[in-house]
């Protein structure tokens, strides 16, 4: 009896296992698991996104198109309606056209130096050279470095009495107060913003380097091909995609620069507005200003230059890019 | 021959050269804390008169301990949030079939070529809103993502392959089981690469938390570095000694990873 009901039972229980539908297919309140978990996966970040991102970007949408301070007595949605004005006065604004005028210059002298000497760096690193690894955690180490501690150790380098003016002297050269000088500030905040962030991109060209098939140098090398011949053909080519990264990423980093022009003008982009940037200007007139609606169609005026930019870099180099 | 010998050594003077550049001012900056006041502007070591002096001094008079505190917590806080909530994100994206996925997805991407100071004056007038203006609230929650970092794990989740997940789903392991159990155990070298970026990026910010913590004792490192650069520039020595506060720890976390680090890069697929 017992045997046959005990057989039974277990025939049921395997049945009703094995007729289960896989974990995923399961329905929890008429909800697909699958969807559930989906949701659940995403759901801290979709929260995050929602409050601290697309909801502060309707709200400075809004105070773009108002007159607006910190400082008023009414909320925000008070505050009076001033139409396109803010839009109109950043154009007729001499500080605003200094500010894009220093970031686009900036932006143009780092961008193609920092790639350039990123790729050589990579190639180093990527080679047979001895003591590879020391020389890769040497290139990167500034890129871990604060921006604000790049800047203060480049202050005291290049102040009137500093390494730098001594080094020149050795050559019969004339010193200069760098930083203060009209001349040369944003120069040498350019040089500090390529020294300090070399790095990142030498790692990415470096990951791209070593995707590159050996076979493709293999068959480069039995048609003959040279060194300069296969780095031309089939490095450079293969590194498209890598590059086209770099670009982006480094582009849109230059034009939000702001630490160094901040702490080495100490909020003012001195001296004459020379180290005044786009986004240091945002900060001021939003921050210390507190033209806050003003200082929000200034972030959106920024956001579509940027947007411009990365567009027509992607009509030019990433054709089958997907970013 | 003799051509080969000439390019190698060109190869490796470069490769020296910028070697000292990358080093150098680390080098002088180092030394330079190390030295009394009076010998700042020398540029002769006596290596007799070198001490740790400046450290001891920043760290007894000047709130450097409690600013090292400040940034230690909110970068572990907001890193740890950064690597469970972006590579959770990451992996429903890259596996999950549900709905909204599509749209999420284009959102993202679409959210990412907005610049972050859009969202400076919102944001604070927000964080004002809710108290959480010099508190360790405004300094963490905002930043407990990216969708940078969303992205990349994304990436990698992508590239990893599936069956090991399907096998384990056939053994009746829920989604939340295989992500914790097989899924992360494989993500290191892209774990790895996050933890750096995310770390690294946030121990080193300075906009933001210079908005938030308006209080000194709220300070982080590099928000209280440019206070006291402010205060005593001319005291090269000491702000130097402050430097290499802020700039040691992050240093030796990247010594500490860096082996996995470039691998992570490669399978993040950052190059699309």
């Amino acid at each position: 009896m017992f045997p046959v009901l005990y057989k039974e039972v277990k025939k049921m229980a395997t049945n009703l296992i094995k007729s289960k539908t896989p974990p995923n297919k399961r329905k929890i309140f008429f909800v697909k698991r699958e969807t559930l978990d989906g949701w659940l996966f995403v759901l801290p970040v979709v929260i995050l996104t929602l409050v601290f991102l697309i909801g502060p970007i309707l709200v400075a949408f809004m105070l773009s198109f108002k007159e607006y301070s910190f400082l008023d007595a009414g909320t925000m949605f008070d505050a009076k309606w001033v139409g396109l004005s803010n839009y109109t006065d950043i154009f007729k604004d001499k500080i605003f056209r200094k500010a894009l005028l220093n970031t686009s210059i900036y932006s143009l002298g780092v961008v193609p130096i920092q790639l350039t000497l990123a790729l050589s760096l990579a190639l180093v690193v990527n080679s047979k050279i001895k003591g590879k690894s020391f020389f890769r955690t040497a290139y990167y180490i500034p890129t871990q470095t604060s921006t604000v501690a790049v800047a203060v150790m480049f202050l005291f380098i290049f102040k009137s009495d500093g390494l730098l003016n001594k080094f020149l002297g050795i050559f019969g050269l004339p010193a200069y107060s760098w930083l203060n000088d009209v001349r040369f500030a944003l120069p040498s905040i350019m040089t500090m913003a390529i020294w300090s962030s070399i790095g990142l991109y030498m790692v990415i060209f470096l990951a791209g380097l070593q995707e590159i098939p050996d076979s493709l140098y293999e068959a480069a090398n039995i048609d003959g091909a040279n060194k300069w011949q296969s780095f031309w053909f089939v490095t450079f080519p293969m590194l498209k995609e890598t590059f086209f990264f770099n670009l982006v990423v480094s582009m849109i980093g230059t034009f939000q620069v702001f630490d160094q022009a901040y702490i080495v003008s100490n909020g003012n982009g001195g001296p004459l507005n020379s180290t005044m940037t786009m986004v240091l200007y945002l900060y001021r007139t939003g921050f210390r200003e507190f033209k806050m609606g003003y200082a929000s169609a200034i972030a959106f005026v920024l956001a579509i230059i940027i947007f411009i930019l990365t567009l027509v870099q992607k009509k030019l180099f990433g054709e089958e890019n997907q970013m | 021959m003799k051509k080969i010998k000439i390019t190698t050594i060109l190869f490796y003077g470069f490769a020296i050269f910028y070697a000292l550049i990358a080093l150098g001012p680390f080098v002088w900056s180092a030394i330079t804390s190390l030295k009394p006041t009076n010998e700042v502007n020398q540029f002769a070591v006596d290596f007799s008169t070198l001490s740790f002096k400046n450290y001891i001094f920043l760290w007894n008079k000047f709130p450097f301990a409690k600013w090292t505190m400040n940034s230690i917590l909110v970068a572990s806080i907001v890193t740890c949030g950064n690597l469970l909530f972006n590579s959770m994100a990451g992996y429903a994206l890259a596996r999950i079939n549900f709905p909204g996925k599509k749209a999420i997805l284009m959102a993202i991407l679409g959210l990412m070529m907005i610049p972050g100071q859009v969202v400076m004056v919102p944001t604070f007038i927000l964080l004002t809103k809710l108290g959480w203006i010099n508190s360790y609230k405004g300094l963490t929650i905002p930043f407990l993502f990216s969708l940078f970092g969303i992205f990349l794990m994304r990436q990698f989740f992508l590239s990893i392959p599936k069956s090991i997940e399907e096998a384990a789903t056939i053994d009746g392991l829920s989604r939340f089981g295989i992500f914790f159990r097989i899924v992360l155990p494989m993500a290191k070298p892209a774990f790895t690469t996050q933890f750096i970026l995310m770390f690294n990026g946030n121990w080193n910010s300075f906009l933001w938390p210079s908005l938030i913590a308006r209080k000194e004792t709220m300070y982080t490192l590099p928000v209280g570095l440019n206070s006291f650069y402010g205060q005593y520039f001319q005291f090269w020595d000491q702000v130097l000694a402050g430097v290499m506060i802020l700039s040691i720890p992050a240093i030796i976390i990247f010594l500490f990873f860096q082996k996995n680090f470039i691998q992570g890069i490669s399978t993040s697929g950052m190059k699309e």
